[in-house]
C-alpha cells in the first residue's frame, strides 16, 4: 500500500522553505480563506481610506499641496485595484468583496472611522497612519502568497512617498505660526492612539496570528510591529517639537525600546463594532457612490457587449484579407 | 494687492489658468466617489493634469506680474469677479453624465484652443500649450468614449446623457463669443480668434454625437460673461471652499 502523503504537511514545508504559492497551486482552504479575508480587508481599507483625505482635497491650502494630496488619494484607489485583483486570483470576485463591504460583513481598518478636522490631519494621516501601514506592509512583501507579496512590493514603494508627504506637512506646520503648531499638536493628539490600534489586538488576544505566521503570511506579531512603530515614531515627533499624548511614554534602557501606556481596547472594539465617530458615514458614502454608479457600469457593459457582438458579426459577414 | 492687471498677456494667462484650475477643482470633487474604481482614478488624472496646467499658467503670469507675486496668490487671493474662466467649467458636477457632457464639450474646445496657442507668438505660452496638448488629446478621447458608451449603452444611460447634453449645451456659446481678453490676445497674436474655433469644434462634437446615436442639441445659448468676471452663482461657493485656509490664516506658509 502506498504511503499516504499529508498534503497539508507538504504545503507547510513548502511555505516554511520560503517558496511562493501561486494562484493555481493547491492550498489549504483555511489559507485561501484567510488570504481573501485579509487582502479584501486591505483593499477595502484603501478605498474607504480615500474618504477622510478626499475631504480636504478641495481645501488644500496651496496648488502644490492640492496636487500632492490628490495624487496620494489616487494612489490609494490604485492600491485598492491591485489588491482586489490579487484577491480575485483566489476565486472571489470584486463584486462579491464590495457587496461584503457594503453589507458590513467585511471589515476595513478602523482608523478611517475617525473624522479629518483640520489640514494638519492630512499630515498626521500620512505620517502616522501610513507609517503604521508601512510597518505592517513591509513584512507582507515577503508573504508566501505570490500575487499578494508582489502587490505589496508596489504598494510599499508608494506608501513611503505618502509617509514623507505627511511628514512634510507636519514639518511645515510645526515650523509655522503658533496657530499652525497648535493645529499639528491637536492632530497628533487625536491620531496617535488610533494609529497604535491599527496593529490590532495584543498578541494574547489575537487568535489568528499564530496560524498566519506558520503559513508565512505574517512574519511579526501585532505587538512586535506596534513596538517598532513606537520606537521609530518617537524621535520623529521630537524632531517636530510635538509631544506624544502619553504620560507613560519613556525610554527603557534595559530593553532598548520605549515603554508606552496601555491602549484603550474598549475604544478599539467599539469602533470595530461600528460605533466609531464616522463608521456609518464612511459606509454610506461608499454605498452611495456604488449605487449612483450602477447605471454607468451597466452602460459600459452593455456597450462592450454590443461592440463584441458587432465585431463577431463583422468577422462572419466581412472576412478580413489575411 | 491688485490682480486686475491690464497687460493682455497676463490677463490671457489668468483666463487660461482659471479655466484649468476651476475645472480641475470640480473634477477633484469626484475623488473617492466615482462610479467605478477605474473611473475614479481616471477622473483624478484629469484633475491632476488640469491643476498642473493651471500652475504653469499662473507661474508664468506671476513671473510677468512681478513684485513677488506667486501662483498661490493668484489662485487663493483673487475674488469671484477677478476669475476669468468660462461659466461652463464652474458648473457643479451633477451626475456622471453631467460631468462627462461638460468634459467632452470642453475637451473638444480645449484641444482646438491649445492647437492654436501652440502657434502663439509668445514662446513661453506656446511651450505650455504644446505640453498640454498631449494630455488634452487623451482627455478628449476619454470623454468622447464615454459619450459613446452612454449614448449607445442602455436606455437609462442614453436618457441621462441626452438630458445632460441639453443642460450643458447652452454654456458652450461663451467659448466662441469674444470677450475683451480674447480680443486683446488675438490682436497680439497670443491666441486664436475664438470665433474661428466654432466650426471645427462643431465638427468634432458632431462626429462623436453621431457615433453615440445622440442628437446635436438645437437650442439657444445663454448670455454669459465669465471671461469678463461675471459668473454663475456656483463659483462663489467653489472659491470660498478652495480659498478658505489661506484666507483664515493669512500669515501662514503651507
Amino acid at each position: 500500500m502506498a504511503p499516504t502523503i499529508d498534503i497539508e504537511a507538504r504545503f507547510l514545508d513548502y511555505v516554511t522553505a520560503e517558496n511562493k504559492v501561486e494562484a493555481k497551486d493547491w492550498m489549504p482552504e483555511g489559507y485561501r480563506k484567510t488570504l481573501v479575508r485579509q487582502i479584501s480587508q486591505h483593499a477595502h481599507s484603501e478605498i474607504v481610506g480615500m474618504l477622510p483625505e478626499a475631504n480636504w482635497i478641495t481645501r488644500a491650502p496651496s496648488l502644490r499641496s492640492k496636487l500632492i494630496l490628490l495624487a496620494k488619494v489616487q494612489d490609494e484607489a490604485g492600491h485598492g485595484l491591485y489588491l482586489y485583483s490579487a484577491a480575485e486570483t483566489l476565486g472571489t470576485s470584486r463584486d462579491e468583496m464590495i457587496a461584503d463591504l457594503h453589507s458590513g460583513k467585511a471589515k476595513y481598518s478602523s482608523i478611517f472611522n475617525y473624522p479629518t478636522l483640520s489640514w494638519a490631519d492630512m499630515g498626521a494621516i500620512g505620517w502616522l497612519v501610513d507609517g503604521a501601514a508601512i510597518q505592517n506592509q513591509v513584512m507582507l512583501c515577503r508573504a508566501s502568497y505570490g500575487p499578494y507579496s508582489r502587490a505589496m512590493v508596489r504598494i510599499c514603494k508608494e506608501e513611503s512617498f505618502h509617509q514623507r508627504q505627511g511628514y512634510e506637512i507636519m514639518l511645515h506646520l510645526a515650523k509655522g505660526s503658533q496657530e499652525q503648531k497648535d493645529m499639528a499638536q491637536d492632530a497628533l493628539n487625536r491620531w496617535w492612539w488610533p494609529s497604535l490600534m491599527m496593529f490590532g489586538p495584543s498578541d494574547d488576544n489575537s487568535p489568528n496570528s499564530a496560524q498566519s505566521m506558520a503559513w508565512r503570511i505574517k512574519r511579526k506579531s501585532n505587538d512586535e510591529l506596534r513596538q517598532e512603530f513606537v520606537d521609530k515614531t518617537v524621535p520623529q515627533a521630537k524632531f517636530l517639537g510635538l509631544s506624544i499624548p502619553d504620560a507613560d511614554l519613556r525610554w527603557n534602557e534595559a530593553l532598548g525600546q520605549h515603554d508606552f501606556g496601555s491602549i484603550d481596547w474598549n475604544e478599539f472594539f467599539a469602533v470595530v463594532a461600528g460605533n466609531g465617530p464616522c463608521n456609518s458615514e464612511r459606509i454610506e458614502a461608499r454605498r452611495k457612490a456604488h449605487a449612483e454608479g450602477a447605471w454607468v457600469r451597466e452602460a459600459a457593459s452593455a456597450y462592450a457587449a454590443k461592440q463584441s457582438g458587432r465585431r463577431s458579426h463583422d468577422s462572419t459577414t466581412k472576412p478580413q484579407a489575411a | 494687492m491688485k490682480w486686475d492687471t491690464c497687460d493682455p498677456s497676463e490677463q490671457y494667462l489668468l483666463h487660461l489658468g482659471d479655466d484649468a484650475l476651476v475645472l480641475g477643482h470640480r473634477l477633484s470633487e469626484w475623488c473617492g466617489h466615482g462610479p467605478i474604481l477605474e473611473e475614479d482614478i481616471a477622473l483624478s488624472n484629469l484633475a491632476l493634469d488640469l491643476v498642473g496646467l493651471a500652475r504653469q499658467y499662473y507661474q508664468l503670469a506671476a513671473k510677468r506680474i512681478g513684485a513677488g507675486t506667486t501662483e498661490d496668490q493668484l489662485a487663493y487671493w483673487r475674488g469671484e469677479r477677478d476669475f476669468k474662466n468660462h461659466v461652463l467649467v464652474e458648473q457643479p458636477n451633477g451626475d456622471f453624465a453631467d460631468t462627462m457632457a461638460r468634459q467632452f464639450l470642453f475637451d473638444a474646445f480645449h484641444l482646438l484652443q491649445l492647437e492654436a496657442i501652440e502657434q502663439s507668438n509668445d514662446a513661453e505660452l506656446a511651450a505650455i500649450a504644446r505640453k498640454a496638448l498631449k494630455e488634452t488629446t487623451y482627455h478628449a478621447q476619454h470623454s468622447a468614449e464615454w459619450i459613446v458608451r452612454m449614448g449607445d449603452g442602455t436606455d437609462e444611460s442614453h436618457r441621462r446623457i441626452s438630458s445632460a447634453l441639453l443642460r450643458i449645451w447652452p454654456f458652450t456659446g461663451e467659448f466662441f463669443l469674444p470677450a475683451e481678453v480674447d480680443r486683446l490676445a488675438a490682436a497680439r497674436g497670443l491666441g486664436p480668434d475664438v470665433q474661428s474655433l466654432r466650426e471645427p469644434w462643431l465638427e468634432l462634437v458632431r462626429e462623436v454625437i453621431a457615433k453615440a446615436q445622440l442628437s446635436l442639441p438645437v437650442m439657444p445659448q445663454k448670455l454669459l460673461r465669465g471671461k469678463s468676471g461675471i459668473h454663475s452663482e456656483s463659483l462663489g461657493f467653489l472659491l470660498a471652499e478652495m480659498q478658505s485656509l489661506p484666507r483664515a490664516y493669512p500669515d501662514a506658509q503651507w
